[in-house]
């Protein structure tokens, strides 16, 4: 077997194991209903910020999954709150309130307003 | 043997069940609502995985219902059930009591209703029909838009009424995937240009030669498919539809205009089961289908002694499953009126 090996690119990998996911834990432990997600993308395709600026609330809750903080951060502030989103789940995510939830989390344990 | 078996419901199970238990020996008698017996078969044109006419389904059924030991009662619905120390009394819409020593409720499912789903448009945009609309297209042999045209751009919508909390319905349908697959085919087959486009959530290929008819929809029939949930339908004012998705694998919004939208509605239990089951004190799932007492060992029993269940008044199943779950209420039945502990 020809050994194709294990080295990634720092950049281009997800540091699981490194990453502080920390933000997603507040969020699971004050919106429960944030674990439910099942990316289906109903969210992103009725969001209004998605339609005009790339913007993707379905791809912000799986990075704050994943702990891709640097990255949610620039791009939760994109989210206007209309809550949209929360009216289409087929899974019941309070979506709204996980995007206030991850907001409330920066500036508390990161000190970092967004 | 001897014994009176009421079974409600004359579908597939219903129909499987009685057969097999008239050939035992019993007395069966087969409750109907509908005015034909055969349930939602007959409304289908060809079944998957292996394209077979529903008809020959239909003509299987009819033969084991032929026999001197079952007697058909259709056009009649049951308004309640009595048990009196194991001995019921089954009450029917027109006045008349039958006795039982033992009843097999099949009876089966209701489709979604799709305009439930208001946001998809059915019964408000004309070009936006469900699955069993297009079996009934097939039938006919013309697949036509409202106004006679041929569409030539058709869309399919897995999980209508299915995996939506919003609707109530948290369960998956299972067979909606590839009914979707499967109608997807014959649309090409009929109209060679057009071209289809599922959207889905997850494609849920599980049963024997599904994947392999999802492998087959792609390599013969270039069917396509795009993973996201379409979450609005509207029309233009060129009359076709609009339908907005977020295609979640390219990870943008996508938009596309059709001629045509196919909604693959789920399953739910009939309206006609619920009222039985509150009649007669049956324990109903989350799913709101009838809760077994054992889901491994006792999937055919009801929560009281001498009632049991057959097919997909218990969970929705495909035809071969539902004719398996008819036959193993049949060993229960038979298990239970040897015992006589009644």
């Amino acid at each position: 077997m020809e050994n194709f090996g294990f080295t990634l690119l720092k950049e281009r990998h997800i540091d699981f194991d490194a990453n502080d996911r920390s933000i997603a834990g507040y969020i699971s432990d004050h919106e429960p209903s944030f674990r439910l997600c099942i990316e289906c993308g109903c969210c992103s395709a009725t969001c209004t910020t998605g339609n005009f600026t790339p913007f993707s609330l379905r791809e912000l809750l799986i990075l704050l999954k994943r702990g891709e903080n640097d990255k949610v951060r620039e791009e939760i502030r994109k989210c206007m709150l209309c809550g949209k989103c929360t009216l289409v789940c087929p899974r019941g995510v309070n979506t709204r309130n996980v995007v206030m939830l991850a907001r409330e989390a920066f500036r508390k344990q990161m000190n970092y307003a967004v | 043997m001897e014994g009176r078996i009421v079974i409600v419901g004359a579908g597939t199970a219903g129909m499987e069940a009685a057969g097999q238990l008239a050939r035992s020996g019993f007395l069966v008698t087969l409750i109907e609502k509908e005015t034909t017996t055969g349930g939602h078969v007959k409304n289908w044109y060809h079944l998957f995985p292996d394209r077979r006419d529903s008809s020959e389904v239909i003509s299987y059924l009819d033969a084991r219902i032929n026999h001197e030991n079952i007697t058909l009662l259709t056009g009649k619905t049951v308004d309640r059930i009595e048990n009196n120390h194991g001995s019921f009394l089954v009450s029917t819409n027109d006045g008349s009591d039958i006795k039982a020593d033992a009843i097999v409720l099949s009876t089966g499912f209701d489709l979604f209703r799709s305009e439930r789903k208001e946001e998809y448009g059915y019964g408000i945009y004309d070009n936006v029909i469900t699955s069993a609309d297009l079996e009934k297209m097939f039938r006919k042999g013309e697949i036509k838009k409202h106004n006679e045209e041929t569409p030539e751009k058709i869309g399919i919508v897995h999980c209508v009424g299915s995996r939506d909390e919003k609707v109530g319905n948290l369960y998956c349908s299972k067979l909606c995937c590839v009914t979707a697959v499967k109608q997807a085919m014959e649309i090409k087959e009929y109209i060679s240009n057009a071209k289809v486009f599922c959207f889905y959530m997850d494609m849920r290929m599980g049963g024997a030669h599904y994947e392999e008819l999802y492998r087959e929809s792609q390599e013969k029939y270039g069917i396509n498919y795009i993973r996201g949930k379409v979450s609005e339908v509207s029309e233009n004012i060129n009359n076709k539809l609009v339908i907005k998705v977020e295609d979640t694998l390219a990870g943008r919004p996508l938009k596309m205009e059709l001629d045509m939208l196919v909604l693959m509605a789920g399953m739910e239990m009939s309206d006609g089961a619920e009222n039985i089951a509150e009649s007669a004190g049956l324990t109903i799932g989350e799913n709101h289908f009838f809760s077994p007492v054992d889901n491994h060992f006792g999937s055919n029993k009801g929560n009281m002694e001498g009632i049991f269940y057959a097919g997909t008044c218990t969970a929705p199943m495909n035809i071969t499953e539902t004719i398996s779950h008819a036959r193993s209420s049949v060993l229960e039945v038979i298990g239970y009126m040897n015992k006589d502990v009644r």
